[in-house]
């Protein structure tokens, strides 16, 4: 059974239930079902319930805020005072956060209740939760196949109704993927809606934190309260918030939903494909004008994420030395063998190929053909959208090529495994904010619809994936998690 | 393009990564495949397009110069794996 959010709300305003007690519900789902699914690194019950005490204590004296008393799970990535944030790697296993990253802060100030950190790839490196040091996490629709990734371990709590929202951060799709491939709502805003002070870093210029849940409407209202300008991020963009759940009814007869014929190409599955094609006609019942567009340089997104993100990442890395916080070998002989052993020990495989590939893009003699080649193509990526955006409101297309694979089906192969973001990576190199919904199934597995909005305007994607919810209930069904 | 496993070792050694002989030719496979996605690049004629650095080519917003955070050092150093007397503590560097 689904529980939205809005759901939660409303109960908590007419006293059918405590904040405490949907809390411990929460937990007790948690502690039954964590093990099978590892969805979370570290789950903070202590602290929830003593939240959510607090959290009751401000309803009763009706100062409450729409999310005061909301149960949250967050992306082992946010830095959280006090409590260990590890990125998923052995590196920062033993890291506790000296502070609260600007996200987490904001939901503490709207009295949201956190219930646990969630796993995800290593340092956000990942499309399927693999690559994380406390192991894989399961699809809750089939535990023997992956949840996506980077951001798998919220998605799954999400979609396992472990928890009614959750946080992550999509770097290359790692919101939107996992969302998709769990069949929950999941929205990336655009790039500087939402500050990045202490999410830990990876790809800078990529990088952007949002909200999964399980409907557009409760993504605007976490979104809401994670968005806004912060002069502690200097990639925070000084833009004023409109109030997403405004919008969310505005009828869309007449709104022009691009189809980039590149993103139904050859790669994408064929009953994927006619899961789209349905909620097309939705979408043309609902009064859309559907128009063919094109995208002609999104071939390019894969070569140019790939020299770009890497190069974040291997300069972004580089202050995992071992010296000030995370692991440190043992017995170092000299400073080199120091930062050598400690980095070594404490990055996993993938994190470390893409600290390779970056360190090589960067380096002399290679600069040019590689970083700046790639931020060169990367402008013309962002033109396609531009050009796009003057003549379609919204794009749409699938969020992935396929649904959920197996567990290591891809793990030994590092290229086929990036390919999974074929269509979502081209966003963040456009720095365009873009969220997936569930659309459907194929193979018994959800199949995830991608929309796409320009430069701030979450609002109209939200409006459009909330009219679509109207219509439908994809977003409804939930996975039998025994 | 193929990496030959001598420069796949300064590569790591740049990254101040330690590999081991056992793997060096797995990581030397794995990144010249990843290069040579990288290939498509060279196709596409880019004079003229300047390079994005930001979605929004923002540059760095400046800010008076005022202490605006506090120091917390303690607080900082204590998840350090070594520290004496507020200094972070390293192997000898100058014999």
């Amino acid at each position: 059974m689904t529980i939205t959010i809005k759901q939660l709300q409303k109960g908590l305003a007419d006293k059918q239930f405590s904040s405490v007690e949907i809390t411990q519900d929460y937990l007790n789902k948690i502690n039954q079902k964590n093990i099978d699914l590892n969805c979370f690194i570290s789950v903070t019950g202590e602290l929830a319930l003593k939240q959510a005490a607090s959290a009751d204590a401000v309803i009763a004296s009706g100062k409450g805020s729409v999310l005061t008393g909301i149960p949250m799970a967050h992306k082992d990535i946010f830095c959280t005072d006090g409590v260990k944030t590890s990125c998923g790697s052995k590196m920062l296993d033993n890291f506790i956060a000296p502070y609260d990253a600007t996200v987490i802060e904001k939901f503490n100030r709207s009295g949201t209740v956190m219930l646990g950190k969630t796993n995800l790839d290593e340092f956000a490196m990942g499309s399927s939760n693999e690559n994380s040091f406390y192991g894989s996490v399961g699809n809750p629709w089939d535990t023997s196949r992956v949840p996506g990734g980077s951001s798998g371990g919220s998605a799954a709590a999400v979609a396992a109704r472990l928890a009614p929202g959750a946080t992550g951060t999509d770097t290359g799709g790692s919101i939107r993927q996992p969302a998709a491939l769990c069949g929950i709502t999941g929205i990336k805003p655009t790039y500087g809606r939402v500050s990045r002070y202490g999410i830990v870093a990876f790809g800078s210029s990529l990088e952007q934190a949002g909200p999964f849940a399980h409907t557009a409407e409760d993504c605007a209202l976490l979104l809401q309260s994670m968005s806004g300008f912060d002069p502690r991020d200097s990639t925070s963009v000084d833009q004023a918030v409109p109030n997403f759940s405004v919008d969310l009814n505005k009828d869309i007869a007449g709104l022009k939903i691009g189809l980039p014929k590149e993103f139904f190409a050859d790669g994408l599955d064929s009953d994927v494909a006619t899961v789209i094609e349905t909620a097309i006609s939705e979408f043309r019942k609902l009064g859309a004008e559907i128009v063919d567009i094109s995208l002609p340089n999104m071939g390019l997104s894969i070569p140019v994420y790939y020299v770009v993100a890497p190069a974040e990442c291997s300069s972004n890395l580089s202050r995992m030395d071992g010296v000030r916080f995370g692991h440190q070998c043992e017995n170092p002989i000299d400073l080199e063998d120091l930062y050598k052993r400690s980095r070594s020990e404490g990055f996993g495989e993938e994190v470390k190929r893409r600290i390779m590939i970056g360190t090589y893009a960067l380096s002399a003699g290679y600069y040019d053909a590689y970083y700046l080649k790639a931020q060169r193509l990367r402008r013309l990526i962002k033109q396609d959208y531009v050009k796009a955006f003057e003549q379609v409101d919204v794009i749409l297309c699938p969020t992935t090529p396929e649904v959920a694979f197996k567990r290591g089906e891809k793990t030994d192969d590092p290229i086929n495994m990036y390919l999974q973001d074929i269509y979502t990576l081209s966003l963040n190199l456009a720095g365009l904010p873009g969220m997936s919904i569930p659309a459907g199934f194929s193979q018994s597995m959800p199949v995830g619809l991608q929309l796409i909005g320009n430069y701030f305007e979450e609002s109209r994607i939200l409006n459009t994936a909330h009219k679509f919810q109207q219509v439908t209930d994809w977003h409804l069904k939930a996975p039998e998690v025994k | 393009m193929t990496l030959k496993t001598e420069e796949v070792r300064n590569i790591a050694h740049l990254a101040r990564l330690q590999i081991n002989d056992s793997n060096v030719e797995q990581y030397t496979n794995d990144l010249s495949n990843i290069l040579n996605v990288f290939k498509q690049m060279k196709l596409h004629d880019t004079t003229n397009i300047l390079p994005m650095a930001h979605p929004m080519d923002a540059t760095q917003r400046l800010r008076p110069d005022v202490v605006s955070e506090t120091n917390q050092r303690e607080k900082f150093q204590a998840i350090a794996p070594d520290v004496e007397q507020h200094l972070y503590r390293v192997p000898k560097v100058i014999e």
